[in-house]
Formats: C-alpha cells, sequence, structure tokens
C-alpha cells in the first residue's frame, strides 16, 4: 500500500478494497518505524486522524464527499496553522504554540476529506536550505540518512520519499519545496504567488511565500493543488478567481510547446552529474515533440543578492511579532519589558533566523534602505520584466534546480554564503512571481536524485503539469524508492 | 532694550477613530466598553499567519474626511509597516501609511471670535489602532504589572496631519473644534475625547527676532492632549517656557525634535526626552496588503455623499434665517443641534431669531453638562423638535407668557407631554376671549368710578390698578395684553 500513488490510494478506498482507518493506521506505522531515524515529523497527530478515518468513511460510503483524494492521509510543513494541532515551525520560540485556527488550506483540504496526519520538520521558520536550523534535529535523506533532505520543506520531500506518507504541503520561499524535492527524488509544485491562499502559513517573506504540494507523483501533486487553489477573503494577495483543473488526458506527444533552456545555467558551479541529468531530461522532452531552445538568463549575478535582501527584510518584520509576550518562548531570566523582548528573542530564535533578521533590519534602516531595499525591488521588477519577455519566447523554462545533489548533513551550515548560492535557480522564480514544477529525472554517481524544474508564466500550471505528467509517463526517475537501514 | 518679539509656531497631529462597525483589518466589532479581549480574533492578535484585509469602509470614511479638509484624493495609496515593540502592538509593527497617504494638500477655515484663519492640511492617512494598557502603576515603567486590553486594537484610525500654520493654543483649540464639527457633521468620527476616539498632539517652537536675528528654538511635541481645553493650556504654557528659557539661555535651538507629555493637573509640559536623531521605524510597503487605487468617479461619488459642511451651513443660516453670524455659528457647531434647530423653524410660523434664542438659551442649557454626548442626548430627549415649535406658537400667540413657556418646556424636556398638555395641566392657558374679558372689564370700570375720573383727569398710571381688578378675577388667567386693550378702548385712551 505504501508503493500506491495518493490517487490509486483514494481509487481503492472508493472502491472498498481497502478501509480509510486502515490506510492512515498503516502509515502511522510506517512513520513510528521509520520517523527516528529521518526525523520527519515534529508531531503525529495519530488519535485525532484516526478518529478522522472513520468519520471520513462513513461520509464518503453515504457519497457525501466525493473528492479524488478523499480518505486520503497528508501531512503539513511545520509553518501551517493546524487548529488544536502543536505548530512549532521548527522553532524554540513556538514550542509550544497550539493555533486556535486552522490555515485556509487545511480547511480545505479536510472539506475533501483529506487527513492531516501530522507536521512536518523543516528549516527554523522556514529559512534554510538543508533542514538543518530547526531547533528539533535535522532532517535526513532517505537515500543517504548522512546528508540533508534539503529545505526548508526538507521534512515534507523526505516524509513522501520514504512512504511515510502519500502526499504533503510544504512552502516555497525562494526554492524551499523544489530544492528538497530534488535532494529526495520526490514530485512538487510551487504555485503561482496568489494563486493558494497563504492565510495560517507562517509567515517567513509575505511576498515571496506560497503554499504548494510534495508527492511521488505529477498527478497526486496537481491534485491537491486543485484542492487548496482558489480565492480566499481572508487574503488580499489571493484574489484572482483561478481554480485549476487537470484531468486533461494525457499528451503522447508535445507539440507546440516551446521549452527555453538558459545556456548560462549550465556553466560555472553547477555539479557535471546534475547538469548532464538535467539535458537529458531537456532531450527527452524534445524526443516528446517539444521544441527546445537555448538562450541567456539575464541578471543570473542579481537574483540571489535581490532574493535575500527582499526575504529578511520581510522575514525581520514579519518575525517581530515574536516577542515573548503573548504566546510562544519567554526568557526565565527576564525581569523588565526590554529584557523580556531582547532574552525571549535572542534565546528563543536560532542562528540563522537571527542572522536574517539582523540582515532585513540593516537593509531596511534609514540611510540604507535606498542603497538596498529600493534597489532589490527594482532589480525584482527587471527579473520580472525578463521572465515576461521570455514567456512571449517560450511555454516553459526548463533549468536544474540545484547545483549539487544532497550533501552532507552539516557540510553547509556554517557557511551561509555557499548555502545562499545553492537557491540561485530557484529565488528568481518567487521573485517574479511564478509557477513551477520539480521533477526526479537521474541520479548522481553516489545514487543521489537529481531533479530539475519547469517554470512557466503566472497561472500557467496547468500547462506545466500537462509536461510534466508526459514527461513521467516516458520516465521512471519518480518511481525510484530509496532503500537503506532505516527501511 | 526691550525683550526680542516672537512668534509661536504650531502644527497639529491629530488621530481621530472611525465610525465603522468593524475594524480595519479584520472582522471584529468596534463597540466601545466590551470586556476586556472579547472583540479579537488570530488577525487583530497578530497569531501566526493570520493576514490582514483592508475593511473599504474605512477607506471610504478616510477618504471623505480627507475632502470635507478640502484634499485631494492621489490615485494611488498603499499601507507601510512601521516597527517599534511596545505591548499594546502586538505585530510589532502599526500597519499606516508613509508615502503614499490616502489625502493630500487640504485647507480648514476657522474663527477666533470675528479673525478668519486658514490652516493647511499636510495628509490625511488611515492606520490602525494600538491596543490599551492599565498599568499597575503610573507607567510601564515601575509598574509590577500591566494589563493590555486588545478590543481597541486595529480600530480605524485616521492622522491629520497640519502645516505649521496656528499661532496660539486659542487658534489651535478653535481650529480643533472647528475640526470636530466637521468630522462629526461627516458621520466619519464620534470624535470622543474622553473616551479617546479624538487624540491630539502638538508640535510647539518659537520664531524670535532678537536684534534682527531670527532664532528658532527646537521643535518640542507635546503627547496626548486629551481635552481642547489641554490643547490649548500646553501650547500657551509651552510657548511661554520656551521663551523663558530662551531669555535665560537654556532653551536649545534647532535640534532634533523633543518630546513632552502634559500633566492638566500641574499644568505645566513635562520635557520626556531629546532625540539624538530621529526614530527608525524600518519603514516599508507591507506586502500583505495590496496598493489602493481609487477612481475619481468613486471620489466623486464619495463627494457627492457628503452633507452641507458646517461652513457653508452656517453662511446659509445667516441669509436664510436673518440670524448674526454668531448665532449661525453656535447652532451649526453640531448638526444634530443645527438639524433640531430646522426642524423646530419648519414647523414654527414665526420669526427663525425666536426659535435661535430659544434653542441657544432653553435647549443648549439643558445639554450643557452632556459635553460630547449632546447630540445624543439631544435626539434622545422626549421633547421633540415639533413639540418646541408648538410651545412657541402657543408663546406667539399669547395663549402663555415667557415665564409660563419656559416652564412648560422643562416639564416637556423631562416628561416629553405636547405643550398644550403641560398648559393646561399647570392651569396656565390665559383667558384670550374678548367678550368674556370685556364683560368683566365692564364690570371693574363701574365699580371703580374715582378711578375712571383720575385717569380720565390725565393720571393714566391708574390704568395698572384696572388691570390688576380684572386679573384678580380671573385668578391671573386673563391674557395681560388683552385685558390692557381692552380699558383702553372702553375709556377711548390711545
Amino acid at each position: 500500500m505504501l508503493n500506491m500513488t495518493a490517487l490509486a490510494l483514494a481509487k481503492a478506498i472508493r472502491a472498498k478494497k481497502l478501509s480509510v482507518t486502515e490506510a492512515v493506521a498503516e502509515y502511522i506505522k510506517q512513520i513510528e518505524q521509520t520517523n527516528p531515524h529521518l526525523n520527519t515529523f515534529l508531531t503525529v497527530s495519530k488519535d485525532t486522524a484516526l478518529a478522522r478515518a472513520q468519520t471520513i468513511q462513513a461520509q464518503i460510503a453515504a457519497g457525501e464527499i466525493t473528492s479524488p483524494l478523499a480518505g486520503v492521509p497528508i501531512a503539513l510543513k511545520d509553518n501551517i496553522s493546524t487548529l488544536g494541532i502543536r505548530t512549532t515551525c521548527a522553532a524554540k520560540m513556538l514550542e509550544n504554540y497550539v493555533p486556535v485556527y486552522n490555515a485556509t488550506v487545511v480547511d480545505r483540504l479536510e472539506q475533501a476529506g483529506m487527513i492531516v496526519i501530522g507536521k512536518l520538520n523543516m528549516d527554523e521558520f522556514a529559512m534554510g536550505g538543508s533542514s538543518e536550523t530547526g531547533a528539533y534535529g535535522t532532517v535526513r535523506n532517505p537515500w543517504d540518512t548522512e546528508r540533508v533532505a534539503g529545505g526548508s520543506s526538507g521534512g515534507s520531500a523526505a516524509a513522501v520519499a520514504a512512504g511515510e506518507v502519500p502526499l504533503a504541503l510544504g512552502s516555497d520561499t525562494g526554492g524551499s519545496i523544489r530544492q528538497p524535492c530534488a535532494f529526495c527524488g520526490v514530485t512538487g509544485i510551487k504555485p503561482t504567488y496568489g494563486a493558494v491562499s497563504r492565510y495560517g502559513l507562517v509567515a517567513y517573506a509575505s511576498s515571496l511565500d506560497q503554499v504548494g504540494s510534495i508527492g511521488r507523483t505529477i498527478d497526486d501533486c496537481a491534485a491537491v493543488l486543485s484542492l487548496i487553489a482558489g480565492p480566499d477573503d481572508n487574503d488580499s494577495t489571493c484574489v484572482i478567481s483561478k481554480t485549476f483543473t487537470f484531468d486533461t488526458p494525457l499528451l503522447e506527444r508535445l507539440a507546440g510547446f516551446r521549452i527555453g533552456l538558459p545556456r548560462n545555467y549550465f556553466a560555472g558551479g553547477i555539479n557535471a552529474d546534475v547538469a548532464q541529468a538535467v539535458l537529458a531530461a531537456a532531450k527527452e522532452l524534445a524526443a516528446a515533440g517539444a521544441q527546445v531552445e537555448e538562450f541567456d538568463m539575464p541578471l543570473m549575478d542579481y537574483m540571489v543578492p535581490a532574493y535575500y535582501i527582499i526575504a529578511c527584510a520581510e522575514a525581520s518584520s514579519n518575525l517581530s511579532r515574536y516577542d515573548g509576550l503573548k504566546y510562544g518562548y519567554r526568557s526565565p531570566a527576564a525581569e523588565t519589558l526590554a529584557e523580556v523582548y531582547r532574552l525571549s528573542r535572542s534565546e528563543g530564535f536560532g542562528l540563522e533566523v537571527k542572522r536574517r533578521i539582523m540582515l532585513g533590519s540593516f537593509v531596511l534602516s534609514s540611510g540604507y534602505y535606498d542603497a538596498y531595499y529600493k534597489k532589490a525591488l527594482q532589480t525584482r521588477t527587471l527579473i520580472k520584466q525578463a521572465y515576461d519577455r521570455l514567456f512571449e519566447r517560450f511555454d516553459m523554462i526548463l533549468s536544474p534546480v540545484a547545483p549539487t545533489t544532497a550533501y552532507k548533513l552539516g557540510e553547509n551550515v556554517d557557511d551561509p554564503l555557499k548555502m545562499y548560492m545553492g537557491d540561485i535557480y530557484t529565488v528568481s522564480v518567487n521573485l517574479a512571481g511564478l509557477p513551477a514544477v520539480a521533477l526526479p529525472c537521474g541520479f548522481d554517481r553516489q545514487n543521489l536524485p537529481i531533479g530539475f524544474q519547469l517554470i512557466g508564466a503566472a497561472f500557467s500550471e496547468s500547462k506545466l503539469v500537462s509536461a510534466a505528467r508526459t514527461y513521467q509517463h516516458r520516465t521512471s526517475f519518480h518511481l525510484q524508492q530509496p532503500g537503506g537501514a532505516w527501511v | 532694550m526691550g525683550y526680542p518679539e516672537y512668534q509661536v509656531i504650531i502644527g497639529l497631529e491629530i488621530h481621530a477613530e472611525l465610525a465603522t462597525e468593524s475594524k480595519v483589518f479584520c472582522s471584529c466589532p468596534t463597540t466601545f466598553g466590551a470586556a476586556p479581549n472579547t472583540q479579537v480574533c488570530p488577525i487583530c492578535l497578530a497569531l501566526p499567519g493570520a493576514l490582514p484585509v483592508l475593511n473599504e469602509k474605512a477607506v471610504e470614511l478616510a477618504v471623505k474626511a480627507g475632502l470635507a479638509l478640502g484634499c485631494e484624493i492621489p490615485p494611488f495609496s498603499r499601507f507601510d509597516r512601521k516597527h517599534y515593540f511596545y505591548p499594546d502592538l502586538p505585530k510589532a509593527f502599526q500597519t499606516s501609511q508613509l508615502d503614499h497617504p490616502l489625502c493630500r494638500s487640504g485647507i480648514v477655515e476657522f474663527r477666533v471670535d470675528d479673525q478668519t484663519y486658514q490652516v493647511r492640511i499636510n495628509r490625511v492617512h488611515l492606520e490602525e489602532e494600538a491596543g490599551k494598557s492599565v498599568h499597575s502603576g503610573e507607567r510601564l515603567q515601575g509598574s509590577h504589572y500591566s494589563l493590555m486590553d486588545l478590543n481597541r486594537g486595529g480600530l480605524p484610525l485616521i492622522e491629520i496631519v497640519t502645516e505649521p500654520d496656528l499661532r496660539s493654543g486659542e487658534q489651535a483649540k478653535a481650529f480643533l473644534e472647528r475640526l470636530r464639527t466637521i468630522l462629526r457633521y461627516i458621520e466619519v468620527s464620534d470624535c470622543k475625547m474622553q473616551e479617546g476616539s479624538l487624540r491630539c498632539d502638538a508640535n510647539v517652537n518659537l520664531s524670535i527676532n532678537d536684534n534682527g536675528k531670527n532664532v528658532r528654538t527646537s521643535i518640542v511635541e507635546i503627547k496626548n492632549l486629551n481635552s481642547f481645553r489641554a490643547v490649548e493650556r500646553a501650547i500657551n504654557y509651552e510657548a511661554q517656557r520656551q521663551y523663558e528659557d530662551y531669555l535665560d539661555g537654556n532653551m536649545s535651538l534647532n535640534a532634533g525634535k523633543i518630546t513632552a507629555g502634559w500633566s492638566d493637573a500641574e499644568g505645566r509640559t513635562y520635557v520626556q526626552r531629546q532625540k539624538e536623531q530621529a526614530d527608525d521605524y524600518f519603514y516599508f510597503p507591507d506586502p500583505d496588503l495590496v496598493p489602493i487605487e481609487i477612481s475619481a468617479e468613486q471620489v466623486e461619488s464619495w463627494r457627492s455623499q457628503l452633507p452641507e459642511l458646517p461652513a457653508e451651513r452656517e453662511a446659509r443660516f445667516v441669509t436664510q434665517y436673518g440670524l448674526s453670524a454668531y448665532d449661525a455659528g453656535v447652532l451649526t457647531a453640531a448638526k444634530g443641534i443645527a438639524d433640531f434647530y430646522e426642524t423646530v423653524v419648519e414647523n414654527f410660523d414665526g420669526d427663525p431669531k425666536i426659535v435661535a434664542n430659544w434653542v441657544m438659551g432653553e435647549v443648549l442649557r439643558m445639554l450643557k453638562d452632556a459635553g460630547d454626548e449632546a447630540e445624543q442626548a439631544l435626539a434622545e430627549a422626549p421633547l421633540k423638535p415639533h413639540m418646541l415649535a408648538e410651545l412657541l406658537q402657543l408663546l406667539q400667540s399669547g395663549a402663555i407668557n415667557g415665564n409660563q413657556a419656559k416652564e412648560v418646556f422643562a416639564e416637556m424636556w423631562t416628561s416629553g407631554k405636547d405643550a398644550a398638555v403641560v398648559v393646561k395641566e399647570r392651569g396656565f392657558e390665559q383667558i384670550s376671549d374678548t367678550a368674556a374679558i370685556a364683560e368683566l372689564v365692564n364690570a371693574v370700570i363701574a365699580a371703580n368710578p374715582k378711578v375712571i375720573a383720575d385717569i380720565q383727569g390725565g393720571k393714566t398710571s391708574a390704568m395698572g390698578f384696572l388691570v390688576g381688578q380684572v386679573m384678580k378675577k380671573t385668578a391671573g388667567k386673563a391674557n395681560p395684553k388683552l385685558v390692557n386693550q381692552l380699558i383702553r378702548e372702553q375709556l377711548n385712551i390711545t
């Protein structure tokens, strides 16, 4: 059962070959066995999930829920607010924080009969690219537990790869869905900014954050996206009346698909195995009938700096609410109000979070705003315009997700610049608010997964999913499963 | 050698709570006085993941305020985050507006005595209110504990910033009164200073001509003045203090802003801190809120919904009702009172000036303890305007006299009974039946031949005796004017 896709599992449940309770129990059993090795789950909501399984089973039987994923378990990155279930953002700051409300995406999943079985580990407040910055330990990569799972949605990608859950939600601010998907050999969708409500997603960088789905196949991910996407009265930036349906037939041929391949992405710091696998993916799509054409991606040197200035600026603002007063960690040593602020924040935040708060405060401070923040916004506009021009020529852009495969635990954690450069292929997508899918496309010589991404114009998810589906129909990288001592 | 001449330079920053039913970025109710922390939600509590959604009614009211203050409404506006840590601000930033306020460049006219002045309005912007702190001590510092009520947090506020065009405490007070009148007329804010829905900070400094050299003292910002009287007193105190300190060589010049508090009890300001540099609030555009775009058609539609503004109404009262500028000013100072006045006039067949005297005299006397609640007290009073018109009609017809009318009015104010009913109950109804009075007059004349002879001999002062006799026979109910007239007719006196 753990090898089934989510859609197949839902079908088996509808066909009464399997009960919802059996499905939930089986996955929880797997989590209990493998989580000690992988550290993917921060909270397993076993009792509520099992109780809900019975309710959902009854509703499915009564024909009250007909969604294509009814009865399927799902786990959520721990920065998505869940009513009554601890939501920590992998931060000491929120160790005992239990939300009183559900994120919009959680309500929508539950309305569709999906069952939340737990909350997934991540980088603290989604800041990081290796899921090593969290306060509750590092997520380990199921393909090699001495290696990182990527981040910040490392728990989400690793849990899906390890078969602990058929589907997960992650969030992507600068690549945080796509990069761990690439590192763990699973599939993910980072939707267009504004396609999915952020209400209840604990903010890292508000103008970049977006919730998306992680699964074994593009069809599973698309099925989740069609449940969670659509306008939300509680999110002013999610108002465009755009819902997705992906039930178009499989395209045997990608005739008329124009795919751009950024030549300069394959020069310089990219690992040779990664470059080769991604170029092979381009060939595969060409073989399927797509028209692949090389071009030079402009502004490449400015993407990471612009991203870190904007993301850190917004983070410094968004995280100022953690003041030790209302909820979350309060330093026991604090005696005055000033000490409550200073000590609670000094002790409650981890190093990477503090680094970004300080960077963000610096670029927003008067006297530096124009030199950094304003320049970064101008750069962002240029990047958007560059993409707009590219999408006049291409339907989508095919690119690597990360310059390397999963690296060893601790290898980059003390070198933030090296870590930040790992985001070179992903951050511009967030700066421009575009959708992208990340798909497995091979393995390096150490048998670590390699991923590539397809980037489309705003709200072109359907087209991206069509291309991805054709690719997965022609290849089997996404069906490979990790093995190891933890299995 | 005389003292150097100086001019006081004053600019005001006024915060007014908007009269919306829900908060500015969430749907919590705005009712005043609810139990602490009962009107809160994930958004105004700043729970992780919650997002603001702009209340469009707040934008409408803020723009209407700007229009009534003569402002321009730019087509593009947006919110910025203003960061500072304080327990009453749960997000640790206030969502406000920095570079793109909703309204800019207005002008307001006001009067002190007979002199008209103008104040330029720099901007009107929309922002959110902070929560309310209750400290165990005087202030946060030194308190054992502080309690926070976030019911108020997230109420919509407008901040109105004037140019430094005011020159005295009296002017500042008169301007504020005019401003309050305008905001209440357009029903944008109830402007209750006691409840804190209108607050004022005053920036005060001096321009001194010292032997031909112009010198400026540093600007002192007096915070949280919570009555018009306090604004006036604080400014006048502060101006005098700066002048004296300048003469003593103790006043800082051209330095950064100095923050001061005002003690109403002691009647003095306290300098709290001198800012070495401007506070850094790490302002940046709020990414959770989309920019506000307001079309010219929308602005015109809102403008057309504005009622007649106090200045226009005042002018109309002078021309239409023949009132003095002063009376028109008093009657139009509150919309509810002006409305009341006009309804009485509509229902009264007589001189509108009589109505003005009654409203300004008897009616305002009844409201003088109501303060900010005067309009509400008038609206809730059992006496309705058409009833006052009936009373004045009785007075004008001579059915009752002036003193009786005042007594009847007082009764009507509390009981809500009709004038005619009260007049009857109190037995005030005058006998104005000519035939009945003529009979009594004839009887009195017949019974007093000596007095008649005196009168006809030229001693007209004896008339009063005859009138008194008639009044006595009617127990004071005869219409004295009529009695007088009939006696004169009978005796052929003109």
